[in-house]
Parts: C-alpha cells; structure tokens; sequence
C-alpha cells in the first residue's frame, strides 16, 4: 500500500481555483520532487498534504491517515508527517535543543531523558551537535534550516515534506542543507519536496512531477523527464532554469 | 476654626494616600490582567461569537468615561444590595477599565506573532492550548511589556477618578489637606508631585523596555 | 433581584441632560482645536536643534503625562486663584482640557516628525521649495497624516475624560448625571443613560474624525482611523 494517496484534489481560494484535480501516489521510500512556477500550486498541494489547507473535494491518504477537518485525527497524522517551510519558522524564545524537545515532550509525552537522547540523535544527523543551547537568532540561515529539519525529525515522521527550503539561502548554505536532505534520501524516508534546485531533484528524486496551472502537467522518473521533457511547458520551464 | 499650613505632617498623609494609589493600581492590574487575558483569548480565538462579544466588550468599555464605569459599580453594587466599601466600587471599576485597554493591547501582541509559527506549531501536532502555552504566548508576552507599563501608568492616574466617590487615594487626600489649609496651589502642586515620582520611572521603563525589543528584533 | 427599572422618570430631565451634552461637546471640540494646534508648535519647536525650547517642551510634555488630568484641573481651577488668576469652571475646565491634550498632542506629532525621511526633505529642497514651504508640505502634513489615527484615539480619550471636569463644577454631561441623579434618586438608570450618551458621542466624534481624515489625507488614514480603536498612549 502507498505511504501517500492524492486522489482527485480540488482547492480554491475564494473564485480562484488552484488545484485543479490532482492525484499521485508515493510509495514508502520513494522522494518525489515538486516543481513548476510560481503560482502553479505546489506550495497548497503540500499544504493540503498535511492539512494545513483545507481541500474543497477529493482525498488525500498518508501515512495510515485520512486528512479531515476533525482536529484530532490531524494531530495523530501530523505526529507522522513533518514539514519543513522556506522561512524555517523555529521558535525564537526556545534555544535549539528546546526547540527540538518541544514537541515530542508535550505532544507524544516522551520522558524527559528519552527526549535529550532524541534531539542530540537528531541534531547530530543535521551537524549541529554543538548548537543545542544556542538561540536560533545565533544561527545562520542554513544552519536555522538544519536545525528545523531536526526538529521534525525528532517526532519521528514517516514522512517528511518540504517546501523550496533552500531558497531563502546563499548557494554555500543551500549545499549544506541540501546534504541533509540527501542523507535523510538515502537513509529511506519517504519524502516529497517542493523545490528549484534542478539538478538536486535529478540527483535524489526518485521521480519528479511537474505542476502547471494547479495540475500535475507532467511526471515520471526524474532522470527521464528531465532529460526528454515531453511538453512545450516542461521544456520550457527545464531551458529556463539551464540559462 | 484653626486653618492649618502644609507642613511636614500634611505632606506626611498624603504619601501614606499614595500607598492607597499604589494599591488600588494593583488591584487593578492583577484583576484587570486575569479579565483582560481572557477576553484577549477570546478576541484571537477561532470562535466567531466569541470574537465579537469580546471586540464589543472592547469597544464598550474604550468607549465610555472611566467615571461612568465607576459610578456604574458603585451604584450597581448597592442595588444588588451590597453595602461595600468604596474600596470594592472602586477596585472593580478600576478592574474592569483596565480589563478592556488590556485586553486590546495583548490582542495586539497576540496577533503580532507570526503567523508562522502558529503553522509550525500546528504541524508538529500541538493542540490549541499547547500552541498558546508554548510557543504564542511567550513570544506575545515579551512584545506586550512596554506597552502594558506604559499602561499602568495610564491606571496610576486613573485612580485619581475613584477620589470622587469618596474613595480616599492620593488625589482625595489632597482635597482634604486642601479644605484644611486653604493652600491649594502648594497642595496640588505637591499631590501633582508624588503622582510624579511613581508615573515617570514606569513611563522611563516602558520606553526602555520599547527600545531593547526594537534592538532584539533588529538584530 | 426585587428592583425595577424605571427609565421614564428621566425622561424629565431631557433639558439638563441636552444642557450637559452640548457643553460636553463644546468643551471637546474646542480643546482638540487648540491642544492640537497647541501641539503642532511644540512639536516643531522640538524638532529644531538641541537648546532650551526643546528641554522646555520635554519637561512639558513629560510632567503632563505624568500627572493625573483630575490634578491638572485642581491646580487649575483651586491652585490658580492663589496666583491672582480666577477662572470659571468652564474656562478651568477648556485651560486643563487644552494643556492635556497639547502634551499628548505634541508627542504624538513629534513621533511623526521623527519618521519623516532626510531624503524627503531633500527632495524638497531640490524642487525649490521654501523652507516654509517645506515645512508645510513636507514636513507637518505627512507628519500628521501618518499620525492621525493615534491622535484621532488622544481626542476620543479626551472627551471621555472631560466627564471629571464635573468634579470642579463645569456644568458638562457628567455633572448633568450627578443633578438629574439627586433629583430623581434613580442612579442607576440615570448613569446606564449617560454612559450610553458617552458611547454615542465617542462613535460619533470617531466618525467624525474619520470624515476630516478623508477630507485631508485621503481614504487610506480614514480607514484606518474608522477601524483603529483608542490606542493606549505611553
Ligand atoms: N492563502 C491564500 N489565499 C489566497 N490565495 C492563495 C493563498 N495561498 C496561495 N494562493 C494562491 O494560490 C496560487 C498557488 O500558490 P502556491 O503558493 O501554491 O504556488 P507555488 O507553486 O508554491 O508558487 P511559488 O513557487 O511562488 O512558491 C497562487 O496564485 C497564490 O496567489
Ligand atoms: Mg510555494
């Protein structure tokens, strides 16, 4: 059974129609790549993915969950679902390791000990080992960015989403979260991520879907539909990012 | 009659007044703040109705006199048949107006806080109660500082109004001192200062406090 | 609860209450014309170099904020006598009123002064404008505009708080209530009318305010200003 089911989803934002019907499926272990245009609405996909919007019809399966309107249900899937944003969002009155102990203390009722030993794990894995009792305002971008990954990491998701979180980063800082990324890849979790760094989607994805105009436009095996897109936007969008 | 002058004793009641004014300040703040913080709840909840009964509430209370409030308690509390002591009329008077400028304030602070991070919250699976707990009000509670001292200020003064219904502070201490000695320009004057002395260093910290969040943030 | 309300019996006493309210209304419309004519010169005269008109209008405005405006009008109105200046209750009453909203005021307006661009004035200056000229159109109106909202609140909250110059005897709304009160021993119902008054006056005067903000900054500040509840001034 897929560890992720979109099937038919339609959502709007009052008159404007962003998602117009789109389905795909994610097998466990499997990284899917997101891209488009701007606008083209990978960022609500995501968002409805993990119920952060609401979908007007369709369904959406993950991890086991059903995404509804009932807050309870979305707890228990947000519990197996990390996202990661673009603006890396990590509290700034909580130091690091506080902020990667958050969640699982209050939220999954983790003993306190099993906590630390989780976020040192976690925090150990993004190399930032070092940074637990700093704030995040002591922290570079990518280094922020690291350290929120961690903090999804911690509750132990099952699967992992992300959105363009490398592109509020200098090119050094990008590289270093990108790493991460692909260590997480490589060590099996299920992930779907939004993202303008073709040559990363290439590398890492297993496939790649490209969204237009709130549809899934185009999809297959990255290295394929990169190197032999089969639409005019496809190749447009590929020779645009090449130049 | 023997018209006393304003001497030392004089001066000396009207600081143990001020104690009065220090006190009913507190009463205010501590009563004005647990009220105020609910309705500040109530004004940022997800609940429609529960938005606008407290943005009417709101509305209400910044939209009449404080005099009316307290005369409102006042005499409310003697038709329900309570005989109390202008203490009680004025401590909740004074709780209720503080109750509404606090509550607007700290809805500010409140909605001041990203957006964001009420998704991140959300996302890492935290209830409502356990995103206000741990993530919202922390951070609102550090913006909301310099303008709730800047506020207390504003309660301080208005304290003064509780000396018209016979409510014994700082203010109506003056008055007395003043029908005893017949010096009302060096009463007042010396009523004006003590009011002073309290007002001006919370005036100086909440500008403090103001300039150390704008560092913080701008860092 | 065995107490019934009676609200006919005020009914009686419309004459005094309209009495109070036009007093009411004169006094607030006449001091937020002169506190806050009063404070666009301070807040001027603060805005040039350092020197002794600066610390002045900060030991103005810092020793107002700071004191209650009910002692501001007993000093006004008992204290004043003492020095040879007798006033009515009335004229004590509009002196108080001014110089408290003037110190408000002039904060208020200074603050906007404060976020006037350099650059701005520059541009001025490069269009050959004159240094009133400047002044004017450059500096005090987007001052202002920018400002209105915080002072629309200051005058709202004045209004409100010229009910205590019943304290001193000015015959306005609240001094009304207390007579009417006296008179027909109906309190309560006598303060829930005039506090509803007080609620009408302050939407009115907000949407008055507004209005005036339409007609010199244009929709953007009048909006704002419909919206904006009173702010809290520290
Ligand atoms: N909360 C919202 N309210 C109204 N419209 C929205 C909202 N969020 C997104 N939209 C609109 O939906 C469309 C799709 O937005 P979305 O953020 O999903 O695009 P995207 O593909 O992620 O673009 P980008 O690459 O710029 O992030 C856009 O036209 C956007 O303006
Ligand atoms: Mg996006």
């Amino acid at each position: 059974m897929p560890e992720v089911i979109v099937e038919n989803v339609h959502k709007s934002f009052g008159m404007v129609e962003v998602l117009k019907g789109v389905s795909l499926t994610v097998e466990r272990g499997e990284v899917i790549a997101l891209i488009g245009r701007s606008g083209s609405g990978k960022s609500t996909l995501l968002r409805c993915i993990n119920g952060l919007e609401k979908i007007n019809s369709g369904r959406i399966e993950i991890a086991g969950h059903t995404v509804s309107s009932d807050p309870k249900q979305l707890r228990a899937l947000r519990t197996d679902v990390g996202i990661v944003f673009q603006s890396y969002n990590l509290f700034p009155h909580l130091s690091v390791g506080e902020n990667i102990m958050l969640a699982p203390k209050i939220v999954k009722n983790v003993a306190k000990a099993q906590t630390r030993e989780t976020a040192e794990r976690v925090l150990k894995l993004v190399g930032l080992s070092e940074k637990f009792d700093a704030y995040p305002d002591e922290l570079s971008g990518g280094q922020q960015q690291r350290v929120a990954i961690a903090r999804s990491l911690a509750m132990q998701p099952k699967v992992m989403l992300f959105d363009e979180v490398t592109s509020a980063l200098d090119p050094e800082l990008t590289e270093e979260v990108l790493n991460v990324m692909e260590q997480l890849a490589r060590d099996g979790m299920t992930m779907i991520l939004v993202t303008h760094e073709m040559a990363f989607a290439r590398r890492v994805a297993t496939k790649t879907i490209f969204m237009h105009q709130g549809k899934i436009w185009e999809e297959g095996l990255s290295k394929q539909l990169f190197s032999d897109p089969q639409t005019p936007e496809l190749r447009q969008f590929v020779k645009a990012d090449v130049k | 009659m023997i018209l006393r002058t304003f001497g030392f004793s004089e001066f000396g009641f009207l600081v143990s007044a001020l104690l009065w004014t220090v006190v009913l300040t507190i009463i205010a703040l501590s009563g004005g703040g647990i009220v105020g913080f609910f309705i500040a709840l109530a004004r940022t909840s997800t609940h429609k109705w529960l938005r606008i009964v407290a943005a009417t509430y709101i509305q209400i209370i910044q939209g009449i006199p404080v005099l009316m409030i307290l005369f409102l308690s006042y005499y409310g509390l003697s038709l329900a048949g309570l005989q109390l002591p202008p203490l009680v009329a004025a401590g909740a008077s004074m709780t209720i107006y503080a109750s509404g400028y606090l509550a607007e304030i700290w809805r500010g602070c409140i909605q001041s806080v990203p957006k964001q991070q009420w998704e991140a919250s959300e996302s890492l699976a935290m209830t409502r109660t356990q995103q206000y707990r741990y993530v919202i009000l922390p951070q609102a509670l550090r913006i909301s500082l310099p303008s709730t001292v800047g506020f207390a200020v504003q309660v301080v003064k208005n304290t003064s109004i509780t000396s018209i219904i016979g409510f014994v502070e700082l203010a109506r201490a003056g008055q007395l001192i003043n029908n005893a000695t017949f010096q009302p320009f060096r009463v007042f004057i010396a009523v004006a200062a003590l009011y002073f002395v309290v007002c001006y260093p919370l005036s100086q910290l909440s500008r403090w406090l103001e300039r150390r969040l704008h560092a913080r943030s701008h860092r | 609860m065995s107490y019934t309300f009676q609200f006919g019996v005020i009914a009686q006493y419309q004459n005094e209450i309209l009495a109070g309210i036009w007093m009411t209304i004169k006094l607030s419309v006449a001091s937020i014309i002169l506190g806050c004519a009063c404070g666009i010169v301070l807040a001027s005269v603060r805005s040039m170099k350092p020197g002794i008109g600066r610390i002045l209008v900060d030991a103005y405005v810092e020793i107002i904020r700071n004191t209650p405006f009910l002692v501001q009008l007993f000093i006004v109105y008992f204290g004043m006598p003492g020095l040879g200046i007798r006033v009515s209750a009335v004229t004590a009453a509009l002196i108080g009123m001014t110089i408290n909203l003037a110190a408000y005021s002039t904060e208020i307006i200074r603050a906007g002064i404060e976020s006037i661009h350099k650059s701005q004035i520059e541009a001025g200056e490069a269009l050959g404008f004159t240094r009133l000229q400047i002044y004017r159109h450059v500096i005090i109106m987007p001052a202002i505009a920018k400002v209105y909202p915080a002072l629309c609140s200051q005058f709202v909250l004045m209004m409100l708080a010229s009910s205590v110059c019943s304290a001193i005897s000015t015959n306005e709304l609240a001094a009304s209530a207390a007579f009417v009160e006296s008179q027909s021993f109906r309190s309560f119902e006598v303060y829930i009318v005039v506090t509803l008054i007080y609620l009408a006056l302050a939407l009115a005067l907000r949407g008055m305010l507004a209005m005036i903000g339409l007609w010199l900054f244009g929709r953007r500040v009048a909006r704002r200003t419909a919206v904006a509840l009173p702010e809290v001034q520290t």
